[in-house]
């Protein structure tokens, strides 16, 4: 057996670049149903994110700007599921779904009126574009035995949103149990009328958990299209918004599950490239459609309660109404 | 005379047509226990509510400590030392003690150092007022009791010199109940106001220096407690007379229509909760079946209704076994007659977002007189729920509203009126009066009265003593799963009381 095609370099390192639109996203879900506002949206919000980091990054000319744009996009659409479920107290499920039609629409009508190219935005080139970023003695040291290229292959060598992704899985873990924000939040989600008679306002409170829940989708939207792709095509998040909520409930909600699920789920994508048209032992060949399946089967078998419980925020899709 | 602790002064408050406090004035004195009675809907909670800012009064003023104040929101109200325990409490389910004591009082950006000092604060307050609490515990693991004073706890945390307490005991067990009034005692002692709403009578004679009693939104009077009798605040409550005892004749007990041979019953957990338990009742007859809670009331009477498989025993219905020990259906039971007003009527006796008249005819609505062809009959079912809303006088009276939108005793009402008045031959009743004002107890008491003299048999279930003795004709006593002794209606509370602890006839003769 082959151990490269399992836990070779090439596979840990794709691991890593597939993980990170799937955490980023994830870690801004984990702020909105911490506060009780679901949100399937999640999907609309990245590839709105994409379409137009990629859209401002070549007209601008620069990667930065157009990660602006992809952030202010959709801290935008996370504004309007915010006022549909927490001002208008709507369905928040309809909400996210309306969102995510609008997103894939959307993009696809405006790349074709400015860019007239089916859709897709033109390819970016030089500053357009995230680089990646070698960090410090990678060459120097990738000589050494096991580490070196461990270093060299996998920590270094990545887009700067890679870092800032994974620096939010202990930010995230820091703001939620170690400031007052956190403890808020948490307790917003789990009984509003608690945090409303304790002289907290539930509607400014979840509209801040909104908003970081945008800016980490437009994070995770400009990844997919400034940095891991050179610019947007149609329908280019595939479903990662979908996979990130799967790894939410499978992560129960807390940040540093959160970023082994993504791990995980990465993981199996990757293998499932690597492991593409070659036969398993004993099994066989495994189609590529099933690795891609593995994410989804995961958290049904999580959520028929075979790995432990996955218990939501209790107030969580339910909008706070005084009573009467 | 130091200023009064609170002053209420024309307070009006509406919500869209229904008036829900008018023109209300209350004036509660320093260090002294505030008892604000009346019966579900008269305006409590909402006059409380507005002194908490949870909501805006539409008008009138509010001094506290003599001085006019604006309270717009809790937090206003927190600042001036108003602190309060709701009804439903406020807490969040799996954080810690401490978590939830600080939440809204942290005292800075960043919790960590904030936890250690509102450790210790909480500490010396728990010394304090002996309202020990372990502060690391999560509070979904603690009983209702110290949920409760989790939430005391919560109010002194930020300081609060006057306390509102709304319906504190309606969660707790008699027991946790008069630890609760001890511990109001104690912080009346200390110094602090309380205001305890409640629509219990025996909870504002027992503890409060003074009384207010609202009814219909109004204030109708304020009395000091000592001056006053349970009578007279039942009468200022309802705006009649009203009769604490039901009035009834003599039993004319006929043949057995409900017979319980040998019956045991199990729960989930396969714990034994009815052992062994034969008894029988005529027409025209009422056996009450008093106990403690949770000594196997419930089951027995959800094994006669059909709701739980019994492991064995027999059960006859007018002659006629029920399958008590396989598939007893509760909707065949009703057929045969045997009608069944559950304990818990949010759980199992209404649907509480189906509109009135629905509710009315639950469990029947297969009957041909509800029915048009294969349809229901909706003209037939509101004229027969708007008959029943005339005869048991439940209000509003409106058979279109949800049954969320009534209050208990109205709730219980409609699930009475449904079971009554199918003409059942065997009335199995638990917990008629439950969180039930004290004018519709009278009219459910009546009731019941009237269904025995109309020649059904009566079982009724109920953890009141004093309802079970004043309904009863017998009463079988319940202890461990089993009968502990029957007696009669003349028995004395003490008399009973002996044997809802267990001690029995063959025990007593031993000593």
């Amino acid at each position: 057996m082959d151990w490269h095609l399992y836990l070779g370099l090439n596979v840990l390192d794709s691991t890593i670049r597939i993980s990170v639109p799937l955490l980023l996203a994830c870690l801004a879900g984990l702020y909105s149903e911490r506060s009780g506002v679901f949100d399937i949206g999640l999907e609309g919000k990245m590839l709105a994110g994409a379409f137009a980091g990629a859209a401002a990054a070549s007209s601008f000319g620069s990667a930065w700007i157009g990660l602006f744009f992809a952030i202010l996009v959709s801290v935008g659409f996370a504004l309007v599921h915010g006022f549909a479920s927490i001002t208008a107290r709507g369905n928040q499920i309809v909400s996210g779904v309306a969102i995510n039609f609008i997103a894939a629409g959307g993009a696809v009508i405006l790349g074709q009126a400015w860019f007239k190219q089916g859709g897709r935005t033109p390819s970016l080139v030089g500053d357009e574009r995230f680089s990646v970023v070698t960090l410090p003695f990678a060459d120097s040291l990738g000589g050494v035995p096991l580490l070196g290229p461990v270093y060299r292959e996998l920590v270094s060598g990545h887009y700067i949103l890679v870092y800032f992704a994974f620096l939010m899985v202990p930010v995230t873990w820091w703001v939620l149990f170690r400031t007052r924000f956190g403890l808020r939040l948490r307790a917003v989600g789990e009984n509003p009328a608690a945090v409303d008679t304790a002289g907290i306002s539930v509607t400014f409170l979840r509209y801040r958990a909104v908003m970081i829940t945008g800016i980490l989708c437009g994070f995770s939207g400009a990844y997919l299209s400034v940095a891991q792709n050179a610019g947007f095509v149609k329908d280019m998040t595939a479903g990662k918004g979908f996979i990130a909520l799967a790894a939410l409930i499978f992560a129960k909600w807390r940040p540093v599950n959160a970023m082994f699920a993504c791990l995980l789920f990465g993981y199996l994508e990757a293998l499932g490239i690597s492991l593409q048209g070659k036969p398993l032992p004993v099994i066989g060949t495994v189609p590529v459609q099933f690795m891609q399946a593995l994410p989804y089967i995961l958290t049904v078998i999580l959520l028929a309660g075979f790995i432990g419980k996955a218990i939501p925020p209790r107030a969580g899709g339910v909008p706070y109404v005084k009573e009467r | 005379m130091p200023a009064p602790a609170i002053e209420l002064t024309g307070i009006n408050k509406s919500f869209g047509p229904v008036q829900a406090n008018r023109d209300i004035n209350l004036t509660v004195e320093q260090g002294t226990i505030h008892g604000i009675i009346g019966e579900n809907g008269a305006g409590k909670s909402t006059l409380m509510s507005i002194l908490y800012g949870f909501y805006q009064a539409d008008s009138g003023s509010i001094s506290v400590g003599g001085k006019p104040v604006t309270i717009h929101t809790p937090n206003d109200a927190i600042a001036i030392g108003i602190g309060m325990v709701h009804q439903h409490f406020m807490l969040v389910q799996n954080f810690t003690v401490l978590e939830n004591v600080m939440l809204g009082a942290e005292g800075g950006q960043l919790l960590t150092g904030s936890i250690a000092d509102a450790r210790a604060e909480l500490h010396k307050l728990e010394e304090a007022y002996a309202l020990e609490v372990d502060t690391e515990a999560v509070i979904e693991e603690l009983p209702v009791g110290l949920q409760q004073r989790v939430e005391i706890l919560k109010a002194l945390y930020r300081g609060a010199e006057i306390l509102i307490l709304d319906e504190p005991t309606g969660v707790l067990t008699p027991a946790e109940a008069d630890h609760l009034f001890r511990v109001l005692a104690q912080l009346k002692e200390q110094g602090k106001t309380i205001v305890l709403i409640t629509h219990k009578l025996r909870e504002i004679m027992a503890i409060t220096d003074n009384v207010s009693v609202m009814r219909q939104g109004t204030m109708v009077a304020t009395r000091k407690t000592s001056e006053t009798s349970v009578e007279e605040l039942a009468e200022l409550m309802v705006g009649r007379h009203v009769l604490l005892r039901v009035e009834k004749g003599p039993a004319h007990p006929g043949d057995v229509k409900l017979a319980v041979e040998n019956l045991t019953v199990r729960d989930r957990r396969g714990v034994t909760m009815v052992n062994n338990v034969s008894f029988e009742v005529r027409a025209g007859e009422i056996v009450g079946i008093a106990g403690v809670a949770g000594n196997g009331q419930s089951e027995l009477i959800e094994a006669i209704a059909g709701m739980r498989q019994a492991v064995s025993g027999r059960v006859l219905l007018d002659g006629l076994p029920i399958h008590v020990t396989g598939s007893a259906d509760p909707a065949e039971l009703r057929r045969r007659g045997l009608a069944h007003v559950p304990e818990d009527r949010h759980y199992t006796g209404l649907v509480l977002p189906f509109e009135e008249a629905e509710n009315s005819i639950l469990g029947y609505h297969g009957q041909a007189k509800y029915l048009k062809g294969p349809f229901l009959d909706i003209d037939a079912i509101r004229k027969d729920a708007a008959a029943k809303i005339e005869a048991y006088d439940i209000r509003p009276p409106n058979c279109r509203l949800k049954s969320a939108n009534f209050s208990g005793g109205n709730q219980q009402k409609i699930v009475l009126a449904r079971e009554m008045e199918q003409d059942p031959t065997v009335l199995v009743v638990a917990q008629p009066t439950r969180g039930v004002d004290v004018g519709a107890i009278e009219f459910i008491h009546k009731r019941i009265i009237e269904m025995r003299d109309a020649g059904k048999a009566v079982l009724l279930v109920s953890v009141e003593l004093d309802e079970i003795r004043s309904l009863s004709d017998r009463i079988l006593v319940m202890f461990a799963g089993q009968v502990a002794g029957e007696r009669g209606p003349d028995a004395t509370e003490g008399e009973l009381g002996l044997l809802m602890a267990g001690i029995t006839d063959g025990q007593e003769a031993a000593e």
